[in-house]
């Protein structure tokens, strides 16, 4: 399974070899990232990086963008050995990539932003013709509707993206790196963008793809290469590699099913039951669910369909304009998160690392963050210090944490580590209902598994469970029932055999004619 | 050298010195090592530096900057900071030495009940700088800087205006004896006020969970919401505790001073946040020490204690606390990069 050998596809008649990486290998005090290696990337292709995290796939990415430099191996771009020591140097040889965070200035305008480090001058002045004539033929080239002269703050993710990939054909490219970029795009943006890779495709320009999703590997690769603990593991076909292959290689062992069994015993008691509520900023509009214990419940749709936000609101950390929620049985609409806790409910969000983790902190205290108040970790007012490592411990081995250090501090955990920490809290103390808001955003397949029985079990132990999610097979293999929201309100709610992917997806958009 | 460096996975001997250095320095930050120079060089430029009688007195000068400086590390640890420390010294002096003069002049019998009285309206003035603060930051979310900023002005205005810009004479001889120039075994009396809040503020920092909130405040402000903790209350608390401090540092000075004055604390936001910051307390949140606080807060004392028995002139020490804390926060920015290099 471990060869080194170079990538097993042959090009295509047509194709040719845009950039070869051999023995690439880099080493940080203590860590080797990357351990030798073999890499290749064909014209008109989208080459998928697969793997978990920590795998070496951004390491590989930067060393091949430039903004970073290999220890040793080399690296071959257009038949010419090349040694790239800044990202500049990279783009001459028509390499860009997108990273997830945006190199954008909000401010700036998309022209702006387009020649940001590569203002055209005249006389040593800024020459704003050329620079608005330029932007306009480079975003008219690729099909963009964008105005060069709005502020890119103004922007939609999406289109910022587009601002983004613009930049990099500033120069001639050929080679276009994207790290993760339907993160944070809505389904309608996505197919946008795999819209523009077909047309890049077409041009000869190679694409390395990274990314978490089956179901994008599916439609847009072309070849998957997986990488492992900083190794080459593999490069198979993506057309006809499975799910299950696939986990195995990443993982080095047989995952067997992503997802746990689904629940089907229901117990009888409703937990929550919220009827008709409207926040204050109109985010949500009349909705209306209720969640029963033991049961999961799914709130599916699209970014900005309220199925995020009414969770917050239903928690107290949005206030609510009108409607009802009541939680065992009394009224709590106006009850703020603290109170909600106390009661046993709890909402966990999606972005652990600007609302979820103190990140200069440690495990240990961000497990207890929320049940500090409980007898098991405080008498009084006085904490229990030794009552609290032991329950951080014993929370850390539950969920397997790695490393098993609960004093070091968060950021330096990866991601699905993190995600770890954050989820723990759900057992910090005893809660009878919990939303998990994207529970496994940017957490690589194993843990993604190790999250889903660890939901699955909490539901088993009685805990009513709320998945909101953007990943569509979320939903569908692990809730037993979902809310479908649109311009915040519930469009539909699906059981059972209905619950399929149809019938969702058909439900992400407006009705029409209804 | 640079190979060498890189190749750090199999450590040879000769690195492994400098990866002792570089982790005790990741470890345990500039302080130690600033400190361990101070005393050296101070040690050889002057022969009275390192005595019981001299480090006394340091420890003597130190307490009123200690005790303001434990105030401010709680702003800092909330991801804020506290600019209006000085003049809350000075609103708590001038308050409290004009309520002492006038309860004594009323009860001139009765100096432990003036004495009482003016150091509560001292503290409570000074405190009351805090609140102030408190509701801006917590409740209308002003920025510490201009929330803190604007309320120094308004206490120095306040202050100035009490006493026409004259110290504020006539506080019972008692006060400055006890609390000013005052000892117990050798100890003097403001050094065991200053004991006393670390104490305090130390247990209720650790072994609290309000304390633990500081913290999680500044961690991750949008967590600690979202897992329960009153954060508006926590931030409120915070400029009011660090306003009490000053306060009561405020009052201790008043006594070693035996006047009530508008003009002191002036180098206090500058000397606090100092003390801090060599102290390891990050300035964006969540991280810092109270002992390594009250050690940075020494450390300062220390050198211009110092830098006085070396006889440099006063102008040219405060050039030197610039640069201490530039250098500070320098080493800071490189030890973060060390923590990066040195991941596990």
């Amino acid at each position: 399974m471990n060869e080194m050998s170079a990538p097993i596809v042959s090009p295509e008649p047509g194709q040719k070899v845009l950039l070869q990486t051999q023995a690439m290998t880099k080493d940080y005090p203590g860590v080797r990232a990357l351990d030798s290696v073999d890499f290749e990337l064909l014209s008109g292709e989208v080459h998928i990086l697969f793997g978990e995290n920590g795998a070496g796939k951004s390491t590989l990415i930067s060393i091949l963008a430039g903004a970073n430099t290999p220890t040793s191996g080399t690296l071959t771009v257009s038949d010419e050995q090349v040694e790239f020591h800044s990202v500049h140097a990279a783009r001459d040889y028509g390499i860009s990539s997108v990273f997830q965070e945006f190199s954008l200035i909000p401010q700036l305008s998309v022209e702006e932003n387009l020649f940001l480090g590569a203002e055209p001058v005249k006389r040593g002045l800024l020459d704003r013709r050329t620079m608005r004539r330029e932007a306009r033929r480079i975003l008219k080239e690729l099909d963009f509707h964008l105005n060069p002269s709005s502020r890119v703050d103004h922007l939609t993710r999406a289109e910022q993206q587009m601002v983004e990939i613009a930049k990099a054909f500033r120069s001639d490219l050929s080679v276009l790196i994207l790290d993760e970029p339907t993160a944070s795009l809505t389904n309608h943006e996505t197919d946008q963008l795999f819209a523009l890779i077909e047309q890049l495709k077409k041009r000869g320009i190679g694409i390395i793809y990274i990314t978490h999703r089956m179901a994008e590997i599916r439609r847009i690769g072309d070849r998957i290469t997986v990488l492992r603990d900083g190794r080459y593991i593999d490069t198979v076909d993506a057309q006809s590699a499975s799910e299950d292959e696939l986990v195995q290689l990443m993982t080095g062992r047989n995952v067997g099913a992503i997802f746990p069994d689904k629940v089907t015993s229901v117990g009888s008691e409703v937990v929550l039951n919220a009827q008709d509520i409207t926040t204050t900023d109109d985010q949500v509009v009349n909705a209306s669910i209720s969640v029963k214990a033991g049961e999961i419940v799914g709130l599916a749709g699209l970014v900005g369909s309220g199925k995020s936000e009414i969770a917050q609101a239903l928690f107290g950390a949005k206030p609510i304009k009108s409607g009802s929620v009541t939680f065992l049985g009394s009224d709590v609409t106006h009850k703020t998160p603290g109170q909600h806790i106390e009661n046993g409910f709890l909402y966990l969000p999606a972005d652990r690392r600007t609302d979820g983790l103190m990140m200069v902190r440690s495990v240990r205290e961000n497990m207890s963050l929320a049940a500090l108040n409980t007898p098991a970790f405080s008498k009084g007012i006085f904490l229990k210090r030794s009552g609290e490592r032991k329950a951080a411990d014993r929370l850390a081995s539950r969920l397997n944490l790695s490393p098993r250090r609960i004093e070091r501090t968060v950021d330096h955990f990866s991601g699905g580590n993190q995600q770890k920490a954050m989820l723990a809290r759900s057992l910090s103390r005893e809660f009878r209902l919990i939303a998990f808001d994207e529970p496994t955003v940017g957490v690589d397949v194993g843990t993604r598994a190790a999250i889903y029985e660890f939901i699955a079990e909490l539901a088993a132990s009685g805990v009513a469970i709320v998945i909101i999610s953007s990943d569509l097979p979320e939903i569908l293999n692990l809730t037993r029932r979902a809310y479908v929201f649109f311009g915040g309100s519930v469009q539909a709610e699906l059981d059972g055999d209905m619950l399929t992917e149809e019938n969702v997806l058909a439900n992400f958009f407006e009705k029409e004619a209804s | 050298m640079m190979a060498e460096q890189k190749l750090s996975v199999v450590a040879k001997p000769a690195g492994k010195n400098r990866d002792i250095l570089k982790r005790l320095f990741v470890r345990l930050g500039i302080l130690p090592f600033l400190l361990l120079i101070a005393l050296v060089v101070f040690t050889l430029m002057s022969d009275n530096f390192l005595t019981v009688r001299n480090l006394t007195n340091v420890l003597r000068q130190s307490v009123y900057l200690t005790i303001v400086a434990m105030g401010q590390m709680l702003a800092l640890l909330t991801g804020g900071f506290d600019l209006s420390v000085g003049t809350t010294l000075a609103i708590s002096s001038v308050v409290g030495a004009m309520a002492m003069v006038a309860a004594s002049t009323m009860f001139p019998e009765a100096v432990g009940l003036a004495i009482a009285l003016g150091c509560l309206a001292g503290v409570l003035a000074g405190t009351m700088i805090g609140v102030f603060n408190g509701i801006g930051v917590a409740f209308f979310k002003v920025s510490p800087f201009m929330m803190s900023l604007g309320m120094s002005s308004v206490g120095f205005g306040v202050a100035l205006y009490l006493t026409g810009g004259v110290p504020v004479y006539g506080i019972p001889v008692a006060f400055g004896d006890i609390f000013g120039f005052g000892s117990y075994l050798g100890i003097p009396t403001p050094v065991f006020v200053m004991l006393l809040l670390i104490v305090l503020l130390y247990v209720f920092l650790y072994h609290t969970r309000y304390g633990r909130y500081f913290y999680a405040v500044g961690g991750n402000t949008k967590a600690a919401s979202l897992s329960g903790i009153n954060t508006t209350g926590v931030l409120f608390s915070t400029y009011v505790l660090c306003a009490f401090f000053a306060a009561v540092a405020g009052m201790l000075l008043t006594a070693r001073l035996d006047t009530g004055e508008a003009n002191i604390g002036a180098s206090m936001p500058l000397e606090t946040i100092a003390a801090c910051v060599i102290a390891g307390v990050s300035l964006r949140g969540g991280v810092g020490r109270l002992e390594n606080v009250v050690l940075g807060a020494l450390f300062i004392g220390l050198v211009q204690n110092g830098m006085n028995l070396a006889r440099i002139e006063s102008y040219l020490q405060t050039v030197v606390l610039g640069v201490l804390l530039i250098l500070a926060v320098v080493a800071d920015q490189i030890r973060l990069r060390y923590v990066a290099s040195l991941k596990d």
